[in-house]
């Protein structure tokens, strides 16, 4: 994916006026918000799960190699493979070798979200290798050509009306010639059209959402059933996985699924949760001959360490884009990247670059919902932070907003000096105010008054008010 | 307590440029619950601004007149959430690699207080003579409710205001969208999440919102009278002290 994040001001223009991206948007609070309270609400002891999540990716984050190795001897005692992927490049080519190797024509997918991080399907495609998205969501911005805008609900954007034309354009091919209006009709198709598509493939893909050392197991969650499917009929499994999904036990990997799913869709659990621990042995009646497994680094091990160390800790719940208000105005593709969200915020400029990135920390309330939500406690505005303060560094903000930054603090430090420039701008603005106690345009500050008024001050300031009642011995 | 707490006020810009009726509601509480109250002549602003640029120098050198301008009292109060939290949370954070400003932000941490948490926390207010009629509901700003834990405190003070009904805003705890330079820098984004809570405060049918942030009060009232909307939008310090003869944020006499 060619990352649009440096024209974000564009990109969030067009989000704004996108009538079906707001319609679509409005539901997240529904399906997503309220349940996750109420999820949360009925467990006494989810304070302390997200401690003991926290402890066990701290753990991990700190002997991260160790697990690592161990991960590795266990799955090739298991009988199946592990690959070292240090760039998206490097990804790309293992999983097309592997597929070649495979004689695979067709490949079905999982959600992988590490996919989308090396842009795989337009190059399994490139290659002559028709990749099949089988997550509903996957599967319709697969139609659409699109890539997701949200970790968990990559079609969260699109309306059900806009499903309804995709599909009708779509499944003609199949001999679908009604259009359908309902959800389950829609889901009962999309099922119908997939069935056969598993079966032919010839390798499976998905991501993880963890890898146990202790075990070599990989493990995902979905609420369809489609990664099972994925996974065992195709004669090649395929998983594609970050570095820092590790965790040392089954125990460890039990306990962050259960902050996982509340944190997640409100669900206690979801409603598939799969290991897969190598290939079908001789006892076993079904499963995939092959089992690989591609580790992605892509600079996360750069980040051990570092200021931004704790963003690895992430599970990929979704919790912090679903309580964010700058994601629910614009939706994911604004931030212009793979990942959004406030977790894209911290994320991406660590993937891309901060002189690409550089809006999507900076635009924030820092409301600190986020960090408020996170199971894994991710400081995530502190580190939006650190990202703003490389870009004053950097100079990649405005010359304006730097430079009436700097003056503003540079006045600050000056109290006397303060005191009588302030008190001039503030006498001026009440005089400007004053018919109606507020202005609707203001020259410096059209950002606000395009949308709101801004109200006039009363008049004279504190500090002179404060200065004459003391000294004429009122209190 | 015996001898009167020495509390040195920390105005807030917005108070002091904006709305400085705001500012001496505040004096009134603390000194109708029994304290002094000083305003000392060297302060500006917290720093904000700066720091949330990502500005940490100069957001450092205005952090240093923030502690030598409040040294010596017994409690620093603050009638913001936001600029409480800047002094309480971020000035230490500012002096990682300077452990003698950083003893001092540590020190000056202890010793603030955003107001209502102040008056209900310490001070115990319990019977406030205050009076206002109406329906009112009160917004938590994120500061405030995430940074300062600052929840029941102003609700257990405005529900000692003899006449007043409190009203919650559905989906409270999101933002109202002000953050500082964000609603100008990124207006576009900053008006869409006001325009939501807007709705939101009209919907409970209140004719009176309140908050303890004058940063989100500008912001909502802003969009309540763009849109034409009656209600009435003052600084919680405003209703508990009973100093409502000013007109309201937003509204001329
Ligand atoms: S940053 Fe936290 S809330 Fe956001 S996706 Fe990751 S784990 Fe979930």
């Amino acid at each position: 994916m060619q990352p649009t994040s440096a024209l974000f001001r564009d990109n969030v223009t067009k989000a704004l006026l996108d009538t079906d991206l707001q319609t679509a948007l409005s539901r997240v609070d529904k399906n997503f918000t309220a349940r996750r309270t109420a999820a949360v609400t009925a467990m006494p002891e989810f304070e302390a799960l997200r401690d003991d999540a926290v402890r066990i990716k701290d753990h991990v984050l700190a002997h991260l190699d160790l697990y690592l190795e161990k991960f590795e001897e266990i799955v090739r005692t298991n009988g199946g493979h592990v690959h070292w992927a240090k760039t998206p490049e490097d990804a790309r080519r293992i999983v097309l070798d592997l597929c070649q190797a495979a004689g695979a024509r067709t490949v079905t997918k999982g959600k992988s979200m590490i996919a989308e991080e090396i842009a795989l399907n337009p190059y399994l495609e490139e290659h002559g290798i028709t990749p099949v998205e089988t997550d509903l969501g996957e599967y319709i911005i697969q139609l659409a050509d699109e890539p997701p805008s949200h970790i968990i609900g990559p079609a969260i954007h699109k309306t059900k009306e806009q499903v309804s034309d995709l599909f009708a354009e779509h499944h003609r091919q199949y001999g679908k010639t009604q259009r359908l209006i309902e959800g389950v009709d829609l889901v009962a198709e999309a099922r119908e059209i997939l069935r056969p598509r598993y079966l032919a493939a010839d390798v499976g893909i998905t991501g993880a959402n963890f890898l146990i050392a202790e075990t070599g197991s990989s493990v995902i969650v979905t609420n369809e059933g489609n990664g099972d499917l994925t996974q065992q009929l195709p004669s090649t499994h395929i998983v594609i996985a970050s570095l820092e999904k590790i965790v040392p036990t089954l125990e460890d990997a039990s306990t962050l699924l259960r902050v996982l799913a509340r944190s997640a869709t409100g669900q206690q659990m979801s409603v598939y949760t799969t290991f897969s621990t190598g290939p079908k042995r001789t006892e076993d009646p079904d499963g995939p001959n092959a089992y690989h497994v591609v580790l992605l680094d892509n600079g996360r091990s750069a980040l051990l360490g570092s200021e931004f160390q704790e963003i690895l800790r992430c599970i990929r719940c979704g919790a912090c884009f679903n309580h964010c208000p700058v994601y629910a105005s614009i939706g994911g593709h604004a931030y212009g990247w793979v990942y959004s969200g406030p977790m894209g915020a911290v994320l991406t400029p660590a993937m891309i670059g901060i002189d690409q990135a550089h809006h999507l920390p900076s635009a924030t309330p820092f409301c600190g919902r986020c960090e408020a939500v996170c199971p894994m406690r991710i400081p995530l505005p502190k580190m939006m932070r650190h990202w703003r303060e490389q870009a004053f560094e950097r100079k990649l903000d405005g010359v304006r907003q730097r430079w009436a930054i700097r003056a503003w603090a540079w006045l600050a430090k000056r109290p006397a000096l303060y005191r009588r420039m302030t008190g001039l701008v503030v006498r001026y603005l009440a005089w400007r105010g004053r018919p109606l106690g507020r202005m609707d345009d203001l020259p410096f500050a059209r950002g606000w008054t395009a949308t709101r008024d801004f109200p006039a001050p009363q008049g004279r300031t504190f500090s002179a008010r404060w200065a004459q009642s003391r000294k004429a011995g009122t209190p | 307590m015996s001898v009167a707490p020495r509390v040195g006020l920390f105005v807030t810009c917005l108070v002091d440029l904006f709305r400085p009726s705001v500012g001496f509601a505040a004096v009134k509480l603390l000194e109708d619950a029994g304290c002094t109250v000083e305003v000392p002549a060297a302060q500006t602003c917290c720093g904000q601004p700066a720091y949330n640029a990502g500005d940490r120098k100069d957001a450092r050198g205005i952090a240093i007149g923030v502690l030598k301008a409040f040294e010596g009292y017994d409690y620093v109060v603050v009638p913001s959430g936001s600029c409480a939290g800047m002094i309480k949370v971020h000035f230490e954070r500012l002096f990682s690699d300077d452990p003698v400003h950083a003893a001092a932000a540590r020190d000056l941490a202890a010793r603030t207080w955003e107001l209502t948490s102040f008056l209900a926390d310490v001070l115990k207010v319990a019977a406030l003579p205050a009076r206002h009629d109406g329906t009112v509901a009160y917004h938590d700003s994120c500061s405030s409710l995430r940074e300062m834990g600052v929840r029941n405190q102003p609700r257990a003070l405005l529900s000692q205001v003899t006449g007043l009904t409190l009203v919650e805003v559905p989906n409270g705890e999101a933002c109202c969208g002000f953050g500082g330079t964000f609603a100008v820098k990124y207006g576009d984004i900053s008006g869409e999440i006001v325009r939501k809570k807007a709705d939101s405060v009209a919907s409970t049918g209140a004719t009176t919102l309140v908050a303890g942030d004058l940063g989100c009060l500008f912001n909502i009232a802003g969009k309540l009278k763009r849109d034409g909307s009656a209600i009435v939008v003052r600084h919680v310090a405003e209703i508990l002290a009973g100093m409502t003869d000013d007109p309201p944020i937003g509204e001329a006499s």
